[in-house]
């Protein structure tokens, strides 16, 4: 499971990095007299209502697929690590504080939250990654705080104390290391979750905008072509699924991996 | 028991307080002038002022939350800008749809995920187990955006069996129902074979067999029924993702629920209406959430003492 889920997201990466060596063709480059034409052997995923390649556009959108999976979830991962340490270590009202807040964005499901940002913000690339970075950290903050309060009273934790080293640097040594299996765990399922996450409100017209070729986008426009160019839908889904199952199996596999009681 | 149900009662006032304060906030996140931004640059200063007034904009700030919060405990919520409609009359209108098609995905999820997760326990590490996580971990993965009009291409447009979009009949349901569903049949199927499998290891199980169960009757009658606890948890915590789903599934099949209105709103920037339907869904959330605790709590008597 974890070769599977490296393999596919390794083939994702490679991808997104050199797409454009892959193809002769431009991503936003229309042939109108050409629009809705199925796969051929020159264009291989066919192409699309404006006569763009959707290979050079599925290739294209792996960019933006990994620039938010990884841009959400290195803030969300950070923030989330930060605020939950914090939280978990130093207790009392800065726990709460950060416990209701938890609890507040926790009370809007999913995607939910995203939504009502961005519908308020404005449909954009940078409004779905800051959406996404509101609803992701709280994740991160949950885990690394429950993992605090079961680390900080370790023997090793009130050793370094005892010697007198101050909090940030028990922090940061001794406490935030032993979350971090759990944590890499769930960001690589967090990955998926921000790439789903982009391309659903891409599909709802409240992300990435056209011509960008944001792989919820080009769905969003298949839909109008379902009827006679089943493959505007079949190509763009067919690569959000593939990532997200390679990422689904990473995560898994690094879950079991990183398990004590599958280890003993 | 009672302590405990009315101390998870009162742990949910703060969090509704917050909720609405959120959405209330909402409005105020529009950059710019908001009213300006619902009626266009080419909006007159007067008609920009008429609205400010009548969306209650001119007010101080605590003046508005009061007159909000006020709003939310009396259920109106002021009125649609588009269609002047009240927005819970609105929204009222919208809910039964959502209802129906939420119900019937649990339903379809649950029917899915039980036979698929159990098989899978009993086969723990085998072919079979290994190609049922597969499905399941598949269905997890295959957005319902992308699922849904796959599902309408085969079925709607190379077949002909089920219509594409609209609510009406049976057969109008069973797509989106289907779509709804899948991504919580995959995660239930997951939580079931976990599950059983715990259960499965108990030492009553093996009692159960040493007193001479067929293996069929271990399974289905007590591991499967000591498994039902988290089970039903899961299905209780997953009604979020249902709620999400369904403004993907209403868009994708035309369904005239809430999730559809909502985003019809946003498209409008009606935004009394979108600040109605975003309540609505998240106190939807917020109170299932109460009640899987509740009956959790019932059900395990571990968790009252905690």
């Amino acid at each position: 499971m974890l070769k599977t889920g490296g393999a596919i997201v390794l083939l994702a990466a490679a991808a997104a990095l050199f797409g454009p060596a892959l193809t002769p063709f431009d991503p936003v480059s229309q042939e109108l007299a050409l629009r809705l034409a199925a796969p051929t052997l020159s264009h291989p995923f066919g192409l699309d209502e404006l006569g763009r390649d959707i290979l050079a556009r599925v290739l294209a959108g792996a960019r933006i697929s990994f620039l938010v999976g990884v841009t959400v979830v290195s803030i969300s991962a950070s923030l989330g690590t930060v605020l939950g340490a914090a939280a978990g270590y130093f207790g009392g009202l800065l726990d709460d504080a950060i416990g209701r807040a938890i609890d507040i964005l926790l009370a809007f499901p999913g995607l939910l939250l995203a939504i009502a940002l961005v519908a308020v913000l404005g449909p954009s690339l940078v409004n779905v990654l800051f959406a996404l970075t509101i609803i992701g950290w709280v994740g991160y903050a949950r885990l690394v705080r429950g993992q605090v309060l079961r680390v900080r009273e370790l023997e090793y934790v009130q050793a370094a104390r005892a010697m007198g080293a101050r909090a940030p640097h028990i922090l940061w040594r001794h406490i935030i290391p032993a979350a971090m299996p759990a944590v890499v765990v769930q960001a690589t399922l967090g990955m998926g979750g921000a790439i789903v996450g982009e391309a659903a409100l891409s599909f709802l017209g409240l992300g990435v905008q056209p011509p960008s070729p944001s792989w919820g986008t080009m769905l969003n426009g298949g839909r109008a072509h379902l009827l006679d160019a089943p493959h505007l839908t079949i190509f763009p889904g067919l690569a959000i699924a593939a990532l997200v199952l390679g990422l689904n199996f990473l995560g898994d596999g690094l879950r079991d991996a990183t398990d004590p009681r599958r280890n003993t | 028991m009672t302590a405990f149900f009315v101390r998870r009662l009162l742990l949910t006032v703060p969090v509704l307080l917050g909720v609405t304060t959120l959405v209330f906030s909402l409005i105020h996140l529009v950059p710019g002038d908001p009213v300006q931004a619902m009626l266009g640059d080419s909006a007159s200063p007067q008609d920009v002022a008429e609205m400010r007034g009548r969306l209650g904009l001119d007010r101080p700030l605590y003046v508005q939350y009061g007159s909000f919060l006020k709003g939310v405990t009396t259920a109106n919520l002021g009125v649609s800008l588009r269609t002047n409609q009240p927005v819970t009359a609105a929204i009222a209108e919208r809910v039964p749809a959502t209802m129906e098609l939420a119900a019937a995905a649990m339903a379809i999820a649950v029917l899915m995920a039980i036979p698929l997760g159990v098989i899978a326990a009993v086969n723990a590490g085998t072919t079979v187990d290994h190609a049922a996580t597969t499905v399941a971990l598949a269905g997890i993965s295959v957005p319902g955006f992308w699922l849904g009009p796959l599902l309408a291409i085969v079925f709607s447009v190379v077949l002909g069996w089920l219509p594409v979009s609209g609510r009406g009949t049976l057969a109008h349901l069973v797509l989106p129902a289907i779509t709804l569903g899948a991504p919580l049949a995959a995660v239930l199927a997951r939580t079931t074979r976990a599950s059983v499998i715990e259960e499965l290891r108990e030492l009553y199980v093996l009692a159960a067999r040493a007193r001479g169960a067929s293996r069929e009757r271990a399974v289905v009658r007590h591991a499967f029924r000591n498994s039902l606890i988290p089970i039903v948890t899961v299905l209780g915590l997953q009604f979020g993702a249902v709620l999400t789903g369904a403004v993907i599934t209403e868009t994708i099949f035309a369904w005239p629920g809430v999730g559809r209105l909502l985003i019809q709103s946003i498209s409008f920037r009606d935004y009394p209406l979108v600040q109605g339907c975003i309540l609505l869904i998240a106190v939807t959330y917020v109170a299932v959430n109460l009640l899987t605790d509740l009956v959790y709590g019932f059900l395990d008597p571990r968790i009252r003492y905690h």
